[in-house]
């Protein structure tokens, strides 16, 4: 009777999860499955979630379309070149703050507040403004060039590279310099990929800091031009001209916006396995051990 | 400093270490390579993080673009005293502590009870996929999540269709009721976050010892009993740190989920402090009242996580900090 009890407990557990892990997924499924079906099926609703009729008409008018592939572009310059600039500055700071220089209390302390207290979206555009960055693409990079979080979890993980090895380092002559390049790096690579990754996927997702700091739309990254088409329903003037002329009225407004999503989405599900097996690691690496 | 020792006479006094006097510069000089590793990351915070916080004084100002920071006109606590008079702030600010307590509520509990339930699954692979499915959408944008939602919830989305096609019923207009506003967020953040939610509590429950469990099964406990008396206490702590963590974060609310799902019709009911800042400060430009406005949000978030913290340690637990 105990083990009864115990049984039930466990497919009943397993079923509300499967159900929670469903209801994750089957939304995304749909709509990659939709995307591929011609608007006359769509309209008709002729068929549940498998289309009849497999085509990549909609795929083939955002690829068409200047305005898609170019934000494409542009959000993928930015997760490159925002993630090295990330890394450069966090991984210099945290490992900076671990050799007891002058002035590191001071400087811990005022990095540590700012995660207790902000001074908000209008000065930081302000100083933004200020700085020159409006309308360009360093707006999207330098104003969030280091997140705190990642920089104290980075400094711990520095500060358990034992310091024998530092010091031996030291003594054969090197400086502060090649320590941090030759020795600190090389071992902390599984928590560079980590945070590179999640800087990465940050980058990649931004939507905000475009709509903000960005005046002109041929510099919109992907995500925005996304909202654009489905959010606000202006699929139409994301297609380029003459598809648009071509299919007036015909067009698959919801599975071109269905597309999008797709694209938008696959990189970060191409990166997620990897992402997978370091934040396990990384993540915990840099917490537990703190 | 230089150690003296009184030296009783005829006594073999051991060596006494003396420190050098190192001048500051000299120890600049010899630091140099650290300095130069730490200074970009410092200029940056001080540029983009504290330059800014200097910013908040247009609060107190009737800020111009063209006279700049120093020579606008000064107007004391005008902002301030518009802000509490100001019809439409306050309700802006009781949306705001309503999604707060919606959160609170309801979406608070669920990574806890997720955690729970992925602990009970002695079967590693299931548990490991599950873990797996339910922390993907934590990586999707904003973007992506509203606009799936958009796409099943609108007019003449996925939802309304199969509603009328499979039961005859009218469509429902989700997305422009005002009254479905916050309920729409909280349960977009639930299936957003829940599952990322639950790596903190699994942790803490790791951390639970082993023989609590047993000494449990020896006083002939069950499965419910064993939750109920050994897990959900080993998660305390970390529940009552992410409590407080969520306390003093109270008028805070995910500005971009909350922006991209406004529109027209749900915007009185879903207007939130921060994106009243970014309306009335960047769109409208009224850079000084949104500055000031900004100003109260941070400072008294600022104030509720101290005292949350302090009351977290009065009732025994570890604060943050």
């Amino acid at each position: 009777m105990y083990k009864i009890g115990n049984r039930v407990f466990d497919s009943v557990n397993m079923f509300i999860l499967l159900l929670l892990a469903l209801s994750t997924t089957v939304p995304f499924l749909y709509i990659a499955a939709v995307s591929f079906s011609t608007n006359a099926e769509y309209i008709s609703r002729e068929f549940f979630l498998i289309p009849h009729k497999w085509v990549l008409d909609s795929y083939r008018l955002i690829f068409n379309s200047s305005q898609f592939v170019h934000a494409l572009g542009v959000s993928v310059g930015i997760t490159v070149v925002g993630s090295f600039v990330n890394l450069l500055f966090t991984t210099t700071m945290a490992y900076g703050l671990t050799r007891n220089a002058f002035g590191q209390k001071a400087i811990l302390f005022m990095v540590l507040f700012t995660i207790v207290f902000s001074a908000g979206m209008i000065p930081t555009y302000l100083i933004v403004k200020a700085t020159g960055l409006l309308n360009s693409y360093w707006a999207l990079i330098i104003p969030g060039a280091i997140s705190t979080f990642n920089l104290i979890i980075i400094r711990q993980f520095f500060q358990n590279i034992p310091q024998e090895l530092n010091e031996s380092a030291l003594m054969d002559g090197a400086n502060e310099m090649q320590v941090f390049t030759r020795i600190a790096l090389p071992l902390s690579k599984p928590a560079l990929a980590a945070f590179g990754l999640f800087y990465a996927v940050g980058h990649w997702n931004a939507y905000f800091g475009a709509v903000l700091y960005l005046n002109d739309p041929a510099k919109w990254p992907v995500q925005v031009v996304l909202r654009q088409m489905v959010i606000q329903s202006q699929t139409l003037n994301t297609l380029n001209n003459e598809d648009a002329a071509r299919l007036m009225y015909d067009v698959p407004e919801e599975q071109i916006g269905m597309a999008a999503i797709l694209v938008a989405t696959i990189p970060i599900l191409l990166v997620y396995p990897f992402l997978q097996k370091h934040f396990a690691k990384g993540v915990m690496l840099g917490s537990v051990k703190g | 400093m230089a150690l003296q020792s009184a030296e009783a006479p005829g006594q073999q006094v051991p060596p006494v270490y003396r420190k050098k006097k190192v001048s500051l510069l000299a120890r600049l000089w010899k630091e140099r390579f650290i300095h130069m590793l730490v200074l970009p990351g410092l200029l940056y915070f001080i540029i983009y993080r504290y330059i800014p916080m200097g910013g908040l004084v247009i609060g107190f100002q009737d800020y111009s673009v063209f006279k700049g920071f120093l020579s606008s006109d000064w107007v004391g606590l005008k902002h301030f005293k518009e802000l509490f008079s100001d019809k439409e702030v306050v309700r802006v600010i009781l949306n705001t502590l309503y999604l707060s307590f919606l959160m609170l509520a309801v979406a608070f509990p669920v990574p806890i009870v997720l955690a729970i339930m992925l602990n009970e699954v002695k079967f590693e692979p299931f548990k490991r996929t599950m873990q797996s499915v339910l922390y993907l959408p934590h990586f999707f944008s904003w973007v992506i999540v509203v606009s799936l939602v958009t796409l099943f919830l609108k007019g003449e989305g996925i939802l309304n269709n199969m509603l009328g096609d499979w039961f005859g019923i009218a469509p429902i207009q989700f997305l422009i009721k005002p009254d479905l506003f916050m309920p729409l967020i909280v349960a977009e953040a639930i299936w957003k976050e829940s599952g990322w939610g639950t790596i903190i509590y699994l942790a803490a429950i790791a951390g639970i010892n082993p023989e609590l469990y047993e000494a449990a099964i020896v006083d002939g406990a069950g499965r419910w009993r064993k939750i109920w008396n050994v897990t959900l206490p080993g998660m305390r702590p970390t529940i009552v740190i992410l409590m407080i963590l969520a306390l003093g974060n109270v008028l805070d609310s995910g500005f971009e989920q909350i922006f991209l799902n406004l529109n027209a019709f749900t915007k009185q009911a879903g207007n939130v402090l921060d994106t009243y800042v970014y309306f009335k400060g960047i769109q409208d430009a009224q850079f000084s009242f949104a500055a000031a406005v900004g100003m109260f949000k941070s400072v008294v978030g600022f104030v509720l996580i101290i005292a949350a913290n302090k009351f977290a340690k009065r009732m025994g637990g570890e604060g943050l900090f």
